[in-house]
């Protein structure tokens, strides 16, 4: 399956790969509506010091440990994919205890949030790779 | 005859189920277990009584599950007995079920020490399994006065499930500080305030020294009015299925890497056990869900006859009280480093070129990145400390770790 891989010598920590996300997962269809005035909190976030950045998001582990350690089954595998059921999160954090990442964390509104590849939500493929000015973030499939 | 008996139907039980599942399609899977409820998330019951979940919502599972993973499940229905020679289990109404192999995921119950005057209180709750927390919570009113002895995990949930719900919390411990498991001095008071600031009471460093009608004694003299008590002091694993047949067994049954008891065929998961912690290098019985579930995959997988091992288990809680996150992990030793500010508390201890434990309250962002350098015993003079230090984060560690975990 595809993955989202991050190559810190392209990336130029623009920032980008934050706001189309936020945009993405905002249920809105104006980028400047969505985003005008918000603090985002996006799924990819950047970390960045003395001229290096880079990406971070959802690995999709094959050996997920937040899905295993989810106290109430509301993280899962589907189709290789790492979902969320919102509804059956309760915001306990112990994914955010599990993640080697860091990748997943809380939403605005009490229960996680993680990056699922834009599959769910009405852009249908990763807007932080279609954003992406220098190519610094790509989906393709593993080698 | 069942190529596969599973006893319980918690983490522990299911993580079996998808472990042999990931091996073994066919092989026929009975699962028995006493309580006779679909499997649901046991820490969620105060999730339940404070309305932040359903009863459908906190099935750890979906409807469907034992379907399919064509498990044909005996629930309501308890063992009293292995008979490892002759391979059955027994049941309390005398059925036999044959086994292959055979997973224990017996769980723990309530511990209670004997105090005086304790059969004189009618209305006296545990706070481990849905049937208590309904029981529970038909008995409080608006008017409720709850003592809860015990300020440990379940205890303090309890508290924050129903504090909404009655008139008064009171919670009573012999520990000087609330959650002695996983915090230490500082982190403790933290936590504590901010709790007493939703109306709740504590007497620590303290004790029941009677119970009478209505009101509680302490060691230190102060009585308590009360109409209900919830008794959270601590909890016992389940062992004597495996002891009763000479098994090993300290506090809890002794597994080993591979999630095998001492006896031949016979596997065991969750908080019945104990099991090797790599961040203190002492057995101890670690329970948590995480850990449950990850000991039944592994031995599921072990006894569909797969090669797995899980071999770096680590204490760790995730856990919240009315908004306020901890998130706690590895063992308390060695040399630490603490850092507050904005009402957060974080201290990490390390030694030997290790991080050992850390505990961070209030702002828990990115935390799993300090689990896996525990679990991983990754040297920390392969990484940038001083960042490390200041929150958890991947550019701590060199260019070639950081392209390993996020580049093609």
């Amino acid at each position: 399956m595809k993955r989202i891989y991050v190559d810190e010598k392209w990336c130029l920590g623009c920032h980008l790969c934050e706001y189309n996300c936020a945009f993405a997962n905002s249920g809105k269809d104006n980028m400047a509506k969505a985003l005008k005035n918000v603090k985002i909190n996006p799924r990819i976030q950047i970390e960045e010091k003395d001229g290096i950045s880079f990406a971070v998001s959802c690995r999709h582990c094959e050996e997920p440990l937040c899905v295993k350690g989810c106290i109430t089954g509301a993280l899962s595998v589907v189709d290789g994919v790492i979902q969320i059921d919102r509804e059956k999160c309760v915001g306990c954090y112990t994914c955010v205890l599990s993640c080697p990442y860091g990748a997943i964390m809380p939403s605005d509104d009490g229960v996680v949030q993680k990056c699922e590849l834009c599959l769910k939500n009405s852009h249908g493929k990763p807007a932080c790779v279609e954003g992406c000015p220098n190519r610094a973030i790509i989906y393709e499939e593993k080698e | 005859m069942s190529k596969y008996v599973i006893i319980g139907n918690s983490a522990g039980a299911i993580g079996c189920v998808e472990g042999i599942r990931s091996i073994d399609n066919d092989g026929e899977i009975t699962l028995i277990a006493s309580e006779p409820h679909h499997t649901y998330s046991r820490p969620l019951i105060s999730y339940l009584l404070y309305g932040k979940t359903d009863e459908q919502r906190m099935k750890y599972r979906s409807d469907s599950f034992y379907k399919d993973n064509k498990v044909r499940k005996m629930l309501g229905k308890t063992v009293v007995s292995i008979d490892n020679n002759a391979k059955k289990v027994v049941l309390s109404d005398g059925k036999e079920v044959s086994y292959e192999k055979l997973m224990v995921a017996t769980g723990s119950v309530p511990f209670v020490p004997p105090m005086d005057g304790l059969d004189k209180v009618k209305k006296r709750f545990s706070f481990m399994t849905l049937d208590d927390a309904h029981k529970l919570e038909k008995a409080i009113t608006p008017q409720s006065k709850v003592l809860i002895v015990g300020a440990g995990l379940i205890g303090l949930k309890c508290a924050e499930g129903i504090n909404d719900k009655v008139e008064s919390i009171t919670v009573v411990d012999l520990a000087d500080r609330i959650l002695p498991s996983i915090l230490d001095n500082e982190g403790s008071v933290v936590v504590r305030k901010h709790i007493e600031s939703k109306g709740i009471k504590f007497y620590l460093g303290n004790s029941v020294k009677t119970f009478d009608k209505g009101k509680a004694t302490l060691v230190s003299g102060a009585e308590i009015d009360f109409d209900i008590l919830v008794l959270a002091v601590g909890v016992r694993p389940c062992v004597s299925l495996i002891k009763d047949i000479g098994g090993k067994v300290n506090r809890g049954i002794i597994t080993d890497e591979k999630c095998r008891t001492s006896l031949e065929n016979i596997y065991a998961a969750g908080d019945c056990t104990e099991s090797y912690d790599v961040s203190s290098n002492k057995n101890k019985v670690m329970a948590l869900l995480p850990n449950a579930y990850m000991q039944g995959e592994t031995a599921g997988i072990n006894m569909a006859g797969g090669n797995a091992v899980y071999d770096n288990a680590i204490p760790m809680n995730a856990i919240g009280f009315f908004g306020l996150h901890i998130i706690t992990a590895g063992t308390y030793e060695g040399d630490s480093y603490v850092s507050t500010g904005n009402g957060n508390y974080k201290k990490l201890f390390y030694k030997s070129n290790r991080l050992k434990g850390y505990i961070m309250i209030g702002d828990v962002k990115r935390a799993g990145i300090y689990t896996s350098l525990i679990k991983k015993r990754t040297p920390l003079s392969s990484i940038d400390f001083d960042l490390i230090k200041e929150k958890p984060q991947l550019m701590a560690f060199s260019k070639k770790v950081r392209k390993e975990f996020l580049a093609k």
